[in-house]
């Protein structure tokens, strides 16, 4: 068991969650994910760490209240435990000096990008984040980003914050750019990569394809890159944006549709009339939201 | 006579019933069937399919052994199974003492009982397999096993006095848990860590429920937690810990690695990447381990197989698992595709027999060459060839040649690729000292599984490639027997 020491909740349907977990709070580093299953017939879903706390054994995780599994873990509080929790997982993010350095994250992708948007600033680059969300609601983190970067816009669909407009609008106003890692929902990061593509700039983009076991076995997460199949779970999740086949990965991430609406529509089902409302509320709005949350067999918008 | 057939160590009997029929009399008894679940209800269902032997059944069949006084069956049985005597003992009715005698050598004689290649080893060294049906061994120790398990008197071995030494094996497969409870009874302390949230490996991921239940793989953990083994799920050797940490920082002694196999290989042909294509490790983990066939109950989803076309790619024992699983899952189309003929496969002949009482539809000398897809993306085809077989190439077997105009499409909505694995880096990647083999498999010396790096070990799948459950066994066995002698010198 693994316990939750802290629960907070950031925005709609989005909580933060510091669980004792100190073998992995030891080994962290920005970039990698952790597998969870929160019951005991759950299923695993992994979740990239936001950060580590290694002398409280501690890490914390953003969740998204999308599906079933992520929708239980949303209930979850304070002395609350979630059964399994493996890691750290993947490759750490690449981080050297690369220069004028640009980090997007669109919806939850905010959090996954925080510690990489952090360590790229300690090693000395000059690092701009542009926060993406579809109103001013959801986004997260502001300041927390604002905290380790050295300039921050903030971009909303509808303008009730910051701009209004897209992630690659401001992207596309920003020059002398020598590295961008964006991380959020598919169709955002495909978009940055076609930003950057005339241009060659390094770009690198997290991927959430569907894993099971987080450790190579069952290549249930491959992903077409530059035309070679690789793992997300092993030799991700980070991947050159210029090389990744967005297609195939919107399509796989499609796969457990079905599937997923029919666990939702019973769990919601399942929840006591009392909380009925709510439930359904946060969780039709999850769905709304254009994934951003890391993996989640049930996060494909 | 008599001599030849009262081995020692024998149980504590009143009186004992010895076998007074004459060996050329023992030659003409019938090799007793296992009974089945018949396979018309079996193919729809995850229950076992074998029922096992009953009292009756297994005296029958114990009658059969000749006792032999040098037992090729021993020899034939990769952790050295002391047969003749635990038959003995079926025969005087002693049938803990037969299970005991079992787990002299054996810490899980009621999975191997299940899913050893009996026909490869010990039953194939049978000396009357030469004349007649060799003697049931496999379903005697599976009838053993299975009657101490309901009574539950496991007849736990003492363990030596403590060494003050520690063991960490990665990986609670069957070479982790073989070697685990040899170390343990040896005196040191054993702890096993293991990536998934559930114990066994292969055991409880790859093996289907109908072939192995899970609850006999969670009663053979136990009785090794029982003997002392510690236990940590959730552990990702490499990742949330290294072997340098695990022998520095925590201590260890000595280290065992035996992760097993690692990473799924694929055919890359051709739209491998559309949805229904899964690799077999994925499709049998989602359904074993995750029990996605009892979905929406439990939250693990597997593609939905009912009344649909299925393919099944490959000709091993993993291979059967999974289009028999697929059956169990409703498919209305069940195809085992497979480039050599039948008599090539690898698989057990058991599963063979099984999968094709069940009604799985072997397409042999059938090899794919393209995955068909729908503009959504979903697959609904495997284009294949017909294949013939040539010359023997560098392994040996002949090589299958593509037929020229044999091109044909089979359809389906899910296939499953189980052409094998490759090794998993993760270890390797993060103990530069350790030596590897080109396919990255780990190096270890054939006789002491000693890896270049000192005090560390290792065995079975992640050292040989895929291989079976009992191989990984004896890999354990061999790599315990090392490890007490490396702890016993000054290491």
């Amino acid at each position: 068991m693994f316990n939750i020491l802290e629960a907070k909740q950031l925005g709609t349907a989005v909580t933060q969650f510091e669980i004792e977990a100190p073998r992995i709070a030891r080994k962290q580093r920005a970039g990698q994910f952790v597998i969870v299953r929160v019951h005991e017939n759950g299923e695993r879903i992994p979740l990239t760490i936001k950060s580590s706390d290694p002398q409280r054994g501690t890490i914390t995780l953003v969740v998204q209240a999308i599906g079933k599994t992520t929708s239980l873990m949303s209930e979850l509080g304070a002395g609350d435990a979630l059964l399994d929790v493996v890691g750290p997982l993947g490759k750490p993010s690449e981080v050297e000096v690369f220069g004028r350095c640009v980090v997007i994250g669109g919806g939850v992708g905010t959090a996954i990008a925080l510690p990489t948007a952090k360590a790229l600033r300690d090693a000395g680059n000059y690092v701009i984040a542009i926060l993406g969300a579809r109103t001013r609601d959801l986004l997260i983190l502001e300041d927390e980003v604002r905290a380790v970067t050295d300039e921050v816009f903030v971009m909303t669909d509808d303008g009730s914050y910051g701009e209004k407009g897209l992630v690659t609008d401001k992207l596309r106003q920003l020059e002398a750019v020598d590295y961008v890692l964006a991380i959020g929902p598919v169709p955002m990061m495909r978009a940055v990569a076609e930003v950057t593509r005339p241009d060659n700039i390094r770009t690198v983009v997290s991927l959430n394809s569907i894993m099971v076991d987080g450790t190579g076995m069952c290549g249930g997460c491959r992903v077409l890159i530059g035309n070679t199949s690789k793992f997300a779970c092993v030799d991700g999740p980070e991947f050159d944006a210029h090389d990744v086949d967005f297609q195939i990965l919107m399509q796989r991430n499609a796969m457990y549709r079905d599937q997923e609406k029919l666990a939702m529509d019973r769990y919601r089902e399942s929840l006591l009339p009392a909380c009925r409302g709510e439930g359904a509320r946060r969780a039709d709005e999850g769905r709304n939201l254009s994934g951003g949350e890391r993996g989640d067999g049930d996060t494909h918008a | 006579m008599r001599g030849a057939t009262f081995p020692e160590g024998r149980g504590e009997m009143e009186t004992p019933m010895p076998n007074t029929i004459s060996n050329k009399d023992r030659m003409k008894l019938p090799r007793q069937h296992m009974p089945e679940r018949d396979a018309g209800v079996r193919a729809r269902c995850f229950e076992e399919v074998n029922l096992g032997f009953d009292p009756a059944l297994a005296k029958d069949e114990a009658l059969r052994c000749l006792a032999c006084a040098k037992p090729t069956c021993t020899k034939g049985c990769p952790v050295a199974v002391k047969v003749k005597d635990f038959v003995a003992l079926i025969i005087e009715g002693d049938y803990l003492g037969a299970a005991a005698k079992i787990r002299e050598d054996n810490v899980l004689p009621a999975i191997t009982g299940r899913v050893c290649p009996q026909e490869d080893q010990c039953e194939g060294d049978c000396v009357i397999a030469k004349k007649v049906d060799s003697v049931a061994i496999g379903h005697l120790e599976r009838f053993v096993a299975d009657y101490e398990r309901r009574t539950g008197q496991i007849g736990i071995p003492k363990n030596a006095p403590s060494t003050g030494k520690r063991v960490a094996i990665v990986g609670s497969g069957p070479a982790g848990l073989s070697a685990a409870g040899d170390l343990i009874q040896r005196g040191h302390e054993v702890r096993v860590f293991e990536a998934l949230h559930e114990l066994g490996g292969v055991l409880v991921y790859g093996i289907p429920e109908f072939r192995l239940p899970k609850d006999i793989v969670r009663q053979e953990v136990d009785v090794l937690r029982r003997m002392g083994v510690q236990f940590e799920t959730n552990v990702v050797v490499g990742k949330t810990v290294t072997v340098d940490e695990l022998l520095g920082e925590e201590g260890y002694d000595a280290l065992f690695i035996a992760t097993g196999a690692g990473l799924p290989q694929f055919l890359n042909v051709p739209g491998e990447h559309l949805n229904g294509v899964y690799s077999a490790n994925e499709f049998l983990t989602r359904v074993n381990l995750m029990r996605a066939y009892r979905f929406p109950e439990v939250d693990q989803p597997v593609y939905d197989c009912a009344g649909k076309d299925v393919v099944v790619v490959g000709g091993g024992n993993t291979a059967m698992d999974a289009v028999r699983t697929s059956l169990r899952l409703g498919a209305r189309n069940a195809y085992l595709v497979y480039r050599r003929g039948e008599e090539e496969m690898p698989a057990r002949a058991e599963e063979v027999k099984h999968a094709k009482e069940e009604g799985v539809q072997f397409r042999m000398l059938t090899n794919p060459v393209e995955m068909i897809g729908d503009a959504r993306g979903w697959v609904t085809g495997v284009r294949c060839v017909n294949m013939e077989l040539g010359e023997p190439g560098d392994d040996g077997r002949r090589r299958p040649i593509a037929i020229r105009g044999s091109e044909h499409v089979i359809d389906a909505s899910v296939v499953i690729v189980a052409a094998g694995t490759s090794a998993n880096p993760m270890i390797q990647s993060s103990t530069p000292d350790l030596a590897t083999t080109k396919k990255n498999y780990i190096q270890a010396d054939p006789e002491t599984l000693a890896t270049s790096k000192k005090g560390v070990f290792a065995g079975g799948d992640i050292v040989t490639g895929g291989a079976t459950v009992i191989l990984a066994m004896g890999a354990g066995r061999k790599a315990a027997r090392a490890i007490d002698a490396y702890l016993n010198s000054d290491c």
